[in-house]
Order: C-alpha cells, then structure tokens, then sequence
C-alpha cells in the first residue's frame, strides 16, 4: 500500500524511514540553534571583560548549549539514524512497536520546544524575554537548583522539559531493543548483526538503565522545589552531593549513548570505503559491549574535587583509566581496517578518519584527568571544556557526519555534493581545532568554565580569540553543509541503490526505500552479505516489485495525542496550575485509549 | 622533561601572540601540593604524547600508503588477527599502571593531611565572595588569605550557601566547598608572591566574579599582618572625613551585615574591620581605591551582578559615600 500524502501523512506517520527523517530535521533545527548559542557565547569570551551580554544571559546560553547539543542535537540525531538505517540494516520492515516510536518522536519534539519556549515566555512569569530559561548548568548541580537559590521559573524549565525528553529516550530504547533482538532477518544471527545496530543495540540497553536514574533525580529536584521536600536540602539533614551521584551515574553512561553510535557508523564507513571487513568485528563489539558495562563503573570521576577520600578516588580513577583499554582497541582495530585496503578518499571517510583521529585526542586527555590529582587542577577548567569537545565535537558530530554523508542518498535518493563536502569537512576540521586546542592551554593556565567573563591579567586573551576565530570557521562549516543538503533537494545526483559498494542490506534496496522497505524479506547467510567471500557469493538483491502484497500499518494521530499530553501536564506545574494537570492527564489517557484500540489494518 | 614541556608551551603561547605572566597558571607551581600534581601531570603528559604521535602516524601512514590508485587489486579480505588483538590490548594496560601507579602514590600523598603545627585556615564560600578564619589566631578576613611562607597551611573548606570550589592554581588543586561538608587540603608555599585563583564550581549568576587572592608572605611580614588584624579597628581622627564616614556606615544599612569590631555585628557580607589593608574589594574583581569604592558603594549589583548588597534606600549622598571611602581606606 502507499503513504498517506501531505502534512496528514508526516503527522500521523508510523512509518520508521519518515520518523527518522522528522527526528534528522528537528535535531538539525536544534543543532542550529544550540550552535547559534555557542557563537554567542565565543563572541562574549573573544576579549576579556566583553559586553556582548550580561552574566544572567550568558548563564543562559551555556546552561540551553549544553543541554541542547546533548539532548536536542546529538542524542537524536543518533536516533535519526535508529530509526532510518536500524530496521534496513537487519533486514526488517519496520520497528517492533511503530505507534511508540511515533510516539517517541513527538515527545521529544514537544520536549525540546518546551524547554525553548523558557527563552521567550518570560513575560508570562512578570520577567524579561530572554530572562527564564534554565540557568544552572546542563549538569544543575543541587543545592543552586533549589527554590531559594534559583526562585525563578528558569530550572522548571530545564527540570521539566528533561522529564519529558527521558520519556521520549524510554520508549524508544525498549522499541530498538526489541527491534533488533526480534526482527532480525532470518539468518542473522546476533554476531551476524552490522556494527552499527549492535551500537545502537548497547546505546539502548544504556538509555533503559540511565535515564530512570536522572528521571529519580530530577523527581526529587522536582519535589523540592515545587511540594518541599528536602532531598537535597543540608539545613534538613540531607546533602546535595546525592544529585551529583544520582547525575553522574546517569551522566557517564550518557557519553557512552552520545559515542558508541558515532563508533557504529564508523564501524560501517571505513570499511566501505576501504573495501576490506570491518577488521576484528567480534572484539569490536565485545569492547562497544564492555564499554557499555565498564561506562557503569566509574561515574565519581567527576567528582574527584568533591572530596570522596582517597580510596574512592583511586577505585573510580582505576576503573576511569581501564575504560581507556576496549576503547583503545576500537582505534587499533579501525586503523588496522584501512591497512592493506583499497581506501576511497569521499566525504564519508574523511569524517570517518576525522572521528578517529580527533577522539584519540579527546581520549588521551581523558586520561590525563582520570587520574585525580591532575584531575584537581583540570576539572572545571576550560581543559575539560576542550576535551568534551574533543570527545562530542571532533567524535560523535564527526561520527554523525560520516553518517549523514554515507547514508543521506539511502534516506533521500540524492546523493550530496562531494565538492561541496570536502569543503565542509576541512572548514570543519580546521575550525574545530582551532576552536578547542587552544582550549588546553586556557584550562591550565587557570580560566575555569561557566564564566561570563574574565581577566585580561590571566594571559589568555589572545588564545581566546583564536578559539572564536575557530567557532565561526565551523559555523561557516556548517553553513556549507546547509547549501549542500539544499542542493542535494533538486540538483543532488539520483542515487542508485548503491553508490557506495556497501555490504549491508540496507544497500540491497531502492533509494529512497519504498514503505514496505523489502519486497521479500532476505535470507541473510553471512555478515556481509552483499560481498564476495571465500565461502559465499553476494546475496541477490530483492526484486524491484514484491512478488506478494505486503499489508503496512496505516498512520494513527493518537501518538502525537497521547504525546501532547506531557507538556500540558509540564505547564501544570510551570504555571501552578491544578486544572491545566488533569487536562495533561485527560488528554494523555484519552491519547493512549483511543491507540490502545485502534483498528490495527487501517 | 618538564623543562622540555615548559618550553613547548611558551613556544605555543608565543605562536599565539601570549606573552607571560601567567598568575593563575597551573603549570608554574608555588607549593609542595602544586609541585606533585604538576609533576604527576607531565609524567602522564608525555605518555599520552607518545601515545598521541604512535597512533596518529598510524593513522597518516594508513592513509597515504592505502589510498585509492587506478589498477591496484582488490584487498584481501582479513577478518583479524589473534595476535594483534592481545598486542593492542595488552599495550594500553601496561602504558596505564606507569600511570596509575604515581597517580595511586600521589592521592595519598595530597589527602590534606597536615602535621599538627601546621597553620590551620578556615575557608567559607559564599555568594559570591570567600570568608577566611584562623582559628588559632583568632583573625577572620575576606578574600585576600595571607600565608606564611615555608609552613604547611591545612585549609578547611565548606561553604555557607551553594557548593564553591576553592582554587589557588599556583598553589595546588582545587577541592569543593560543599554546604555541611568539610573538605580539606594542605600545602606549603615555596615563594613569596601574590597568587590569583578563583571559584571553580559554577555557583549563580557571579560565578565569574567571585576570585580570591593568596599572598604568601616572608615569615616577618606575615607576623606583623596578624598583629594587625589581631587589633581592633583604626580609630578615625576627631573632625576627619573617616569620622564622618563611621558616622554614615552606623546609621546605615551597612551595619547588618558587615563586622566592624566594635561598630557593627553583622555576619551577612565580609568583615570590614580591617578592609583598608586589602590590596582588592569586591571578591578580588577591583583594586582596592577610593573610585572602586565609592562605586561599589553606590551601586555594587551593577558591578557584580546579583550581589546581595542592593543600591541603599534612600540612595546615599555624594558626600556621604566620600566619607565611607574615606573611613572603609582607614580601616588599615
């Protein structure tokens, strides 16, 4: 059958390929947006002492950067690629629970727009426009959190709006995990998986068991500030280095759900385009896995300057330094993929090699402050501001990139500019680098983070304003990008069903793929199944027309319904409000009735 | 080697058009505490180095040596290899106990333990400015903490409102101060100087704002700082502006929140007993004269964003804030 055409179709869609295109273009608008913070915030740091804003708008920006890239920008761009490449990757028509992911979706758009709207609202709670978005930090450390340090709306916001984004990241993490355990082609066996579904696999095991602990924390930020609890109060016997742990030991995990996907689609491109296998995919993904694992045990070395004692800081910096190991074995194993290849040198790949060659910089100073003394120097400097983004920037953004480039012709059946796309990546490459590398040397010579303004006295000036020189090459980086997808709409050359020469079964089918994704399902005989082997052939291709009728789910509204309901329960609690609560509920319950008995063939 | 580090960084620094000095750099350490952890950095500094060049010249040498040439055959096909993957796990592991091992040893050694003569300080974080008390001296100050030189100093630090983080990077690492928690650490200064440092942890909207100066002093100097202190404030001359001035500062707003010993009680904002010896106001942020003063007086929010110490109502005469600069400046 074919898709409902038209806004309706887009709204009501259940179909994973149009999901993961509504998740690429939200996350690219917040991309934008959390970038167009981050210039803001260079323009402000490019001298000392500047003007560009006040000390509360800066706290803004860099609280709304930081949970926007995080939340809004990377997490979903990753699920972008979840939702499009997942079920094509291991040969299924759509995910385990299409409703839900449709859900997930609007959750998440309703999430990030609440969160944004603290920007313009102001008014609405007798301050400023640009006076109530959250303040604190996308870590919002406790007790600053609480109603008498931060009376104003600015952490309901960002309390709330996290809430309903973790709803968002629940649903869809039990969808892919049982997505992939259970629709996958028959033949494909769990070590016959692609590496990135088996990334996607961990990140979502990752995302079930985190965000209840940050959904905890933020319940009883939310208590205490709204029914006066005390969970973090000290004056009641309480402490709030409780936030810290329950934040941390969801925050480390959370690197890992923001990196092992971009480790996935690198996993995918370098050895496409070094026309030899993945080189020791079964230790790849056992480290992807014992990553996931380890990521669990060592959360407090954010916390050494808290004082925990010395034998927890030798314990937490022990297991922060073996994390070192499974990575390092993923570099070893990457660069040993592109040896003795035949390496072509597109886009994808550059950002691919980008990725690996900027994240071992981000993780060797990883290593420099997970050993704690160090670490009491670096920690809060504009050191750590370099490696985050070493890690974030230089890999999941350059890992995400790899991704688009490879995979944009499979969602759009246009291939990108490949001129045009090495421009964006060096622009990218230089820019990046010049925006964080200076970033070491500012960190130790004493600026710390989260500060509005600074000393000319301290010597670091100059290497400021090198730094903003960096942030706007990226920005005219991403500028390019932007013309290049515009291009790609019309003038992008069509894509055949495989540009590349890749292994998997995503490749097998149209560009962009028709509803029903295979007209036959494949029989899937080897891990690569489109390639030559010793032992095998390449897989034939499904036929162009499927030789049956293949019946589709139709397009439900009561998602985006049960969806909406969030938010209105959210403006309950920012407005103290009880009537506008129930109507949250009523709406959310009537959303999930009417799904729940939904005529399934529509 | 940390010579050989130094020289890197001043030859990126000079690239970058930076010259010295550095007042709140870490890699110019003061003290036993800054000494270890700087020396335990650049240990892990160049295994990381080496690391760093290793892997990357794989990468390069991958590259080039691999691309994509007109005629070359199809790849073989290697799947991996035992041998290799034990080599590069192994590798890593041995490279990171060269570095846990310093890294267990210097944990121990910076735990803040401190012999019992050393010279105990008590540091308070506040918003946003720091509370300085010497227990066995009786003295309590505000921002500027004086240091003797060549004796070890336990710092005890918490906080009364929001978690802080006291950091003096010339003179050790940073620890936190957490409200109800005391954290501390130890250190003897090695020379004599003024070192700059700041607030670490994000803490509301004066975060930026709320620095801290350590002046070490020669062991004379220090002496004759805390006979200072130790006295009560500088009696103001019958007739002078300073007179005026204390006249002002009692029938003010002032008194409820600021000590001055036998002129006022309050506990809210940093003792003022004796300010006019402060080399800074403000948290560090001002030099500490007659222009900063009186428009700090006036209007300190507008300097220091969300400062506790509103504008006065009603505002304060021209001439009654020349009166308090002039009494606050003989506060000696």
């Amino acid at each position: 059958m074919s898709e409902i055409r038209g806004l309706r179709g887009w709204l009501t869609t259940t179909d994973h390929k149009r999901i993961g295109l509504l998740y690429f273009w939200t996350a690219f608008a917040f991309f934008l947006v959390g970038g167009l913070e981050a210039l803001v915030i260079r323009l402000q740091l490019a001298r000392p002492e500047g003007h560009v804003v006040g000390a509360e708008t800066y706290n803004q920006l860099f609280t709304m950067h930081g949970t926007t890239m995080i939340f809004l920008a990377l997490m979903p761009l990753g699920s972008s690629f979840f939702n499009y490449i997942v079920p094509l990757q291991i040969g299924a028509r759509d995910v385990a629970f299409p409703r839900l992911n449709a859900f997930s979706y609007w959750v998440f758009l309703f999430g990030g727009l609440l969160l944004n709207a603290s920007w313009f609202v102001g008014p609405l709670f007798h301050a400023g426009m640009l006076n109530v978005a959250p303040d604190a930090g996308w870590f919002g450390y406790a007790n600053l959190t609480e109603r008498q340090f931060s009376p104003g709306p600015n952490i309901d916001f960002w309390l709330l709006g996290l809430q309903v984004l973790g709803i968002s990241s629940l649903a869809a993490g039990f969808n892919f995990i049982v997505t992939i355990l259970n629709l996958r082609a028959p033949g494909m066996k769990m070590m016959r998986v692609p590496t990135f579904s088996w990334m996607t696999l961990v990140t979502n095991f990752l995302i079930i068991t985190a965000f209840p602990v940050i959904t905890v924390g933020l319940l009883f930020l939310m208590f205490d500030r709204f029914f006066g609890t005390h969970f973090y109060v000290r004056e009641a016997g309480a402490t709030p280095i409780l936030w810290q742990h329950l934040f941390w030991l969801f925050g480390h995990p959370e690197v890992y759900i923001l990196i092992l996907p971009a480790m996935g689609i690198v996993s995918e491109v370098l050895p496409t385009f070094a026309r030899k296998p993945l080189f020791g995919y079964t230790v790849v993904v056992y480290s992807g896995i014992l990553i996931g694992f380890m990521g669990w045990g060592v959360w407090s070395h954010h916390m050494f300057s808290v004082g925990l004692g010395p034998i927890a800081d030798s314990v937490f910096s022990a297991t922060s330094m073996l994390i070192a190991v499974p990575t390092g074995v993923k570099i070893f194993n990457w660069i040993a993929t592109l040896w003795g290849g035949d390496i072509r040198g597109t886009t994808a790949l550059h950002f691919a090699v980008g990725f690996v060659a900027m994240f071992i910089i981000g993780g060797l100073s990883g290593v420099t402050h997970a050993s704690p003394p160090a670490d009491l120097q670096q920690t809060d400097s504009y050191y750590v501001v370099a490696h985050i983004h070493y890690v974030f920037f230089g890999g999941t953004i350059f890992g995400l990139f790899a991704g688009i480039y490879y995979w944009w012709p499979k969602m759009t059946g246009r291939l990108l500019d490949e001129t045009l796309g090495k421009m964006h990546f060096w622009l990218q490459f230089v820019g990046m680098n010049l925006a964080f590398f200076p970033m070491h040397f500012i960190g130790l010579l004493g600026m710390p983070r989260r500060v509005y303004t600074y000393s000319p006295d301290l010597g670091v000036s100059d290497l400021n304003l090198v730094s903003t020189i960096g942030a706007f090459l990226i920005a005219l980086s991403i500028l390019i990008f932007v013309v290049n997808l515009w291009r790609s709409r019309t003038r992008g050359r069509p894509a055949p069903n495989d540009p590349w020469g890749g292994a998997t079964l995503e490749w097998s089918i149209p560009s962009p793929p028709p509803p029903y994704n295979f007209s036959v399902i494949p029989t899937v005989e080897n891990r690569l199944p489109r390639w030559r082997t010793e032992r095998h052939g390449p897989m034939k291709d499904p036929p162009a027309v499927p030789p049956a009728p293949i019946h589709m789910p139709g397009g439900s509204w009561w998602p985006m319904v049960a969806a909406l309901g969030l938010p209105l329960a959210a403006l309950a609690l920012l407005t103290h409000t009880l009537w506008v609560a129930f109507v949250g509920a009523a709406v959310l319950l009537f959303g999930i009735y009417r799904w729940a008995f939904e005529p399934f063939e529509v | 080697m940390p010579r050989l580090r130094f020289w890197l960084l001043t030859a990126a620094l000079t690239i970058s058009g930076c010259g010295g000095p550095y007042p709140q750099s870490t890699l110019h350490p003061r003290s036993d505490f800054g000494r270890a952890v700087d020396h335990l950095f650049t240990d892990i500094f160049w295994w990381a180095a080496g690391v760093f060049v290793v892997v990357e010249a794989l990468l390069v040498i991958a590259l080039i040596r691999f691309r994509h040439r007109e005629g070359r055959p199809e790849p073989r096909a290697t799947h991996g290899h035992t041998v290799l993957e034990i080599a590069w796990t192994l590798a890593p592991a041995v490279i990171l106990v060269f570095v846990a091992v310093p890294t267990v040893r210097t944990i121990f050694a910076t735990a803040g333990e401190a012999p019992a003569d050393a010279l105990r300080v008590e540091v308070t974080g506040h918003q946003w400015w720091w509370e300085y008390t010497y227990p066995d001296l009786g003295i309590t100050t505000a921002n500027e903490m004086h240091a003797p030189l060549g004796r070890v100093i336990q710092v005890s630090i918490t906080s009364a409102d929001v978690i802080h983080s006291f950091w003096a990077p010339a003179l050790g690492g940073k620890r936190d101060a957490i409200p109800g928690h005391v954290n501390r650490i130890a250190f003897r200064a090695d020379s004599v100087g003024a070192y700059s440092g700041q607030c670490a942890e994000f803490c509301g909207a004066s975060h930026a704002n709320m620095r801290l100066r350590v002046l070490v002093d020669a062991d004379t100097s220090f002496q004759a700082w805390v006979k200072t202190e130790q006295g009560g404030p500088a009696a103001a001359p019958a007739g002078s502006a300073a007179e005026r001035g204390k006249a002002v500062f009692s029938r003010s707003a002032c008194i409820g929140c600021h000590t001055i010993q036998g002129v006022s009680p309050g506990v809210i904002g940093p003792s003022l007993t004796h300010v006019g010896s402060r080399t800074t106001i403000a948290a560090g942020l001002f030099p500490n004269d007659s222009a900063h003063l009186a428009a700090w007086i006036a209007d300190a929010p507008s300097l220091k964003p969300g400062a506790l110490m509103t504008r006065m109502k009603p505002p304060l005469t021209d001439a009654d804030i020349a009166a308090l600069v002039a009494y606050l400046q003989s506060l000696q």
